[in-house]
């Protein structure tokens, strides 16, 4: 398709220069909100985690250079939280996938009813993270609670028990509340990608003697890679982060058993008044979740693996 | 032959029943909830359906002036707010993302590829870091307890998320529709209106859906910059069930209810943008 | 046609800048965090406004246990009748949400409210954070001498007065008459221990399977009541130079106590994850027989729309340990009255000063004294105290209970770091009730942060 130069309107510059400017133009609303809403935010908060900064209006701001990290990085609870953090995080992103992906694949298989389940799983999905936190809140409930209830009536429990006061369960329980709410985005992602997998591979493999359970592992799975990692980074950035479900179901006990790394942020900035330590923190997290995304995409990334 | 067709097809059916079941049993259960009384609430043995199931929770909420309690009276108020902010937002986002989410995956230039991280760095940054700075500035701008300081702080986040999701659709649709557009003699911007934005409804109506999914379900900025029936979000709402002299569980669950019925609502509606938008993002991450 | 959708884009843009920029009204964003020492040395200046227009002032409280958000509001409105020059703004939070909204107001210049709720554990913080404004030479003579001394106490400091009383409240010991009588006792505890004895009483007549709960949760709530078992057995917080003394063996035993009641099946184990709310909740259940709450349950046992046992609670001095009634204390609970302060960068303190005089007034005070309990000494005295004991069903009890309770009520430690370190009490007492630390190296560790916290 050649086009005749002359029929062509001049252009005043390369198209590559002409490419930058509307590239620009199209960006500056989207630079211009997020300079104000998140760039200048972080930087304010990257300067103030330099500094001694108690809440107060007459409070002098000591410059401590890196006290604030030094004193974190030494702080016992600090790595506890990190621990328990990370234990949250990686169970909980775990079981998301591995249930997530069994569901997938469960509604790939077209059982009875599979469309009534992928529509039930948008359910959990779109009821909000506050609603979510304090309907699990009830039926974990000690006294009256729905948990208590139902493990009464089957008889595998005589006494009620007072579920969120058990240190070694706690955390396991948001675990699931979280599950819960987040494990259907999961799978109904897997399921869109698993939907998306050409038949005919899987068919020859069947022909060729492979079971189910090989073609799932072998074939199904690997191709399911991209989706697998979006999946997963999305996820455990969001896990490591949690926040308002911890603050509505257990408010980070007991004995901070449910203590997390955000949580402890906020503890430190508004309750403690300690704003340059908040800071601090909240530096250490963005710099662990970099530092995941990167490993993710590191390890698991392969360009498009051709068919 | 047929018989373990029917087998295979029966043990499926049979293992969707238990999935079945952790998905509804909570619901069923805060919808129960939400028909009790606190008095039904509180027994032992559970009432797994109350006994004297009554709207009065519902009606509360909506009639507040005869509600007993102070929190159901302001919550009718908070649900308009959210649905306001929300779809602001919304809105906000897909213009202007939509906009740079093109920039980013067609236009080559030079500080394409650090924006693009730039924008995947912003979203690995804690709420929490960014509140007290942000408040400072909504506090001189007279803006705290007024609807527009959460749909302004709520675009940080919210921005990249739409950004990072049109991106990937834009990426799906096909490089060949472009280029002939160009060799008719289409500018950029003609690209992205003429040709490839009336493909990419159903990608905006895809993020549109999760931006307003995101937005509905904050809860952190909502706590701190609201507090007044102005700008009172619902999970701020939600969370005031449970205060240090209220006790109204079934208020609560019955507010449950109703904060969940919108994006539950607007999911299921739009359904089948969530499994395109994830497709796109999925499969080409 | 191209150009067309250039310039388009263009406005949209621009449009869109303007918008989002110009949403807020004034010109100068405060690009400098109000945090800088001196930026700020001129506000405690004060310079009073001039009252030509209606000047807006903002005030923060938590909704109330007793008098309803709607009652505040008409309180506000009848303020606004006689001083047409102010208007207020009443902001209502849950108290969890208080203290951190205080804190994210403060950080703005003008700040966001002129005036808050303090709850008795605040002051000192927020003294040493300059939020609160001096009133020593705005308190009245009369309101001096005719208010509770009691009720100034959340709010003097040094000598110098920080706000205004607005409602005093203590922890009571209530207990079901009902399931007393059932199971035979005449009468209700005096003591700690005898507490246990009728608690297993109870237990074993089947009546209540957990018969004591508690607000043990990690929130201030279980500070509050190790308050009442710490002093109760002759203990204390902190000695006379400041150093902590919670663990010593008297606050060892206490918390030792508690952690046998749960193990005896006396006290309910979801004690640990209970809030003041869900003991009420337990209590209005008729699932226990003794619990330690605020006033307000009180009169929720009596609403029939919430609670099982109508009629059937009733109050007992808070008991105290053998040990506390061999060296003299009678009764030991733990003060939770909150005052108003003004905050101290307000434009307008005398205005907000003024509400505050009202909301405090006597007038004020006495109408609503059905809802919560007047800080007017003399409305407790002669006539007045008559009429308030007839103002509604329940002041004939509580009316009484509170002279006799409010006495003993003790005060958490007063010190400016005081949220950080009831946070590590709250951890170390946690720790000891579900087993991971014992009592004794629990209060130890947090003994040593209070040390440390003390230092800085």
């Amino acid at each position: 398709m050649v086009t005749n130069s002359a029929s062509r309107p001049k252009r005043k510059f390369s198209l590559r220069q002409q490419d930058a400017r509307t590239a620009w133009l199209l960006l500056v609303p989207s630079l211009l909100v997020m300079l104000g809403v998140t760039i200048w935010p972080v930087i304010s908060t990257f300067i103030l985690s330099f500094f001694n900064a108690p809440t107060g209006i007459h409070q002098v701001r000591t410059f401590v250079g890196l006290g604030n990290y030094l004193n974190m990085l030494q702080d016992q609870t600090f790595w506890e939280t990190i621990g328990r953090t990370l234990y949250f995080t990686v169970v909980s992103v775990g079981l998301e996938l591995a249930i997530g992906l069994a569901i997938a694949q469960l509604i790939h298989s077209h059982p009875w009813g599979w469309q009534f389940l992928r529509f039930s799983l948008i359910i959990p999905w779109a009821v909000p993270t506050i609603v979510n936190g304090a309907m699990w809140r009830w039926i974990y409930s000690a006294d009256f609670g729905a948990l208590n209830g139902l493990l009464m009536q089957l008889g595998l429990i005589k006494h009620y028990v007072a579920w969120l006061t058990l240190p070694n369960m706690a955390m396991n329980l948001v675990i699931v509340a979280d599950i819960w709410h987040t494990m259907p985005f999961v799978a109904l992602v897997l399921q869109a990608a698993l939907a998306t997998l050409p038949e005919d591979l899987d068919e020859a493999a069947a022909v060729d003697g492979a079971n189910a359970w090989q073609r799932f592992w072998k074939i199904r799975v690997p191709l399911l890679r991209p989706a697998i990692l979006v999946a997963l980074i999305v996820r455990t950035v969001d896990a490591f982060r949690v926040f308002d479900i911890v603050y509505i179901i257990t408010s980070a006990g007991p004995a901070y058993k449910t203590l997390t790394i955000t949580y402890l942020t906020y503890l430190n900035s508004f309750s403690f008044g300690k704003q340059g330590t908040g800071a601090a923190l909240s530096f250490l997290i963005s710099a662990f979740t970099i530092l995941m995304a990167f490993l993710y995409i590191r390890l698991l990334y392969r360009p498009e693996e051709t068919q | 032959m047929h018989n373990r067709k029917f087998l295979r097809k029966l043990l499926l059916f049979l293992l969707t029943i238990p999935i079945f079941f952790f998905i509804y049993f909570p619901v069923l259960w805060l919808f129960s909830a939400s028909l009790s009384t606190q008095v039904e609430l509180f027994s032992v043995p559970i009432h797994w359906f109350p006994q004297h199931p009554t709207f009065q929770n519902y009606l509360d909420i909506f009639f507040p002036s005869q509600a007993a309690s102070s929190v159901p009276q302001t919550y009718a108020v908070s649900l308009l707010n959210s649905i306001k902010i929300a779809s602001a937002v919304t809105v906000i986002c897909i213009l202007v993302g939509s906009l740079s989410a093109y920039a980013l995956v067609r236009i080559p230039f030079r500080f394409n590829r650090s924006i693009q991280l730039g924008i995947l760095a912003t979203r690995m940054i804690p709420e929490v870091s960014l509140v007290l700075p942000l408040f400072i500035i909504a506090s001189g701008l007279h803006l705290i307890n007024k609807p527009i300081v959460l749909i302004v702080t709520y675009m940080s986040f919210a921005l990249p998320y739409a950004i990072w999701l049109m991106a990937a659709y834009f990426q799906t649709v096909p490089i060949e529709l472009e280029d002939a557009a160009r060799l008719d003699g289409c500018s950029r911007l003609g690209i992205l209106f003429r040709v490839v934005m009336p493909i990419s409804v159903p990608g905006l109506v895809s993020t549109a859906m999760f931006v307003f999914l995101l937005a509905w379900d904050e809860f952190f900025y909502a706590l701190i910059f609201t507090s007044t029936l102005a700008a009172k979000t619902v999970p701020v709402a939600i969370a005031e069930f449970i205060g240090r002299y209220v006790v109204n569980v079934n208020g609560m669950m019955a507010g449950g209810i109703l904060a969940a019925v919108p994006p539950v609502l607007v999911a299921l509606i739009f359904q089948r943008y969530i499994v395109s938008g994830m497709t796109a993002g999925a499969v080409k991450g | 046609m191209r150009t067309f959708n250039r310039i388009g884009l263009l406005i949209v843009t621009l449009v869109l800048i303007v918008g989002i920029a110009g949403c807020g009204s004034q010109p100068t964003p405060n690009a400098v965090p109000a945090t800088q020492a001196p930026a700020n040395a001129q506000a405690p200046a004060n310079t009073q406004a001039p009252a030509a227009q209606p000047v807006t002032i903002h005030v923060l409280t938590m909704d109330q246990a007793g008098i309803k958000n709607s009652e505040v509001d008409q309180i506000a409105r009848q303020f606004e009748a006689q001083n047409p020059d102010i208007k207020v703004n009443m902001e209502y939070v849950g108290y969890d949400y208080v203290h951190d909204k205080i804190t994210t107001g403060m950080a703005a210049n003008p700040p966001a409210y002129d005036a808050a709720m303090i709850d008795v554990i605040w002051p000192d913080e927020f003294i040493k954070a300059g939020y609160l404004l001096d009133v020593t030479n705005r308190v009245t003579p009369d309101m001096k001498a005719n208010m509770f001394p009691a009720s100034w106490n959340g709010v003097t400091r040094n000598g110098k007065i920080y706000g205004m009383p607005w409602l005093m409240d203590v922890k009571y010991f209530m207990y079901n008459k009902d399931m007393l009588q059932k199971a035979g006792i005449t009468a209700p505890p005096t003591t700690w221990e005898e507490v246990v004895d009728q608690a297993k009483t109870i237990k074993q007549k089947g009546l209540a399977e957990y018969p004591i709960i508690w607000s043990w949760n990690q929130k201030e709530g279980v500070v509050c009541d190790f308050t009442v078992l710490l002093f109760g057995n002759g203990g204390a917080f902190v000695d006379s130079s400041g150093k902590p003394v919670f663990n010593n063996d008297k606050g060892v035993q206490a918390l030792t106590w508690m952690k046998q009641t749960i193990d005896e099946g006396l006290s309910n184990p979801s004690s640990v994850s209970s809030d003041e709310n869900a003991v009420e909740a337990d209590f209005l259940a008729g699932k226990s027989a003794f619990a330690v709450n605020w006033l307000f349950q009180y009169s929720d046992s009596n609403d029939a729309s919430k609670s099982q046992i109508v009629g059937k609670a009733a109050f007992a001095p808070m008991p105290v340990f053998a040990a506390g009634k061999a060296a003299g204390i009678k009764s030991a609970s733990v003060d939770g009255s909150s005052s108003f302060a003004i905050m101290a960068t307000t434009p307008y303190p005398d205005q907000t000063w003024k509400y505050l005089t009202y909301l405090a007034s006597n007038e004020v005070q006495t109408k609503y004294s059905a809802e919560m309990l007047p800080v007017w000494q003399n409305d407790f005295q002669g006539d007045a105290l008559a009429k308030l004991e007839s103002a509604t069903p329940t002041n004939p009890v509580t009316v009484p209970a509170f002279l006799a309770q409010f006495p003993y009520a003790n005060e958490r430690p007063t010190v400016a770091y005081y949220n950080e370190a009831s946070a590590a009490l709250q951890l170390a007492i946690q720790e000891a009730l579900t087993g991971v630390k014992s009592p004794k190296d629990a209060l130890d560790e947090a003994a040593a942060t209070w040390v440390k916290l003390g230092s800085k």
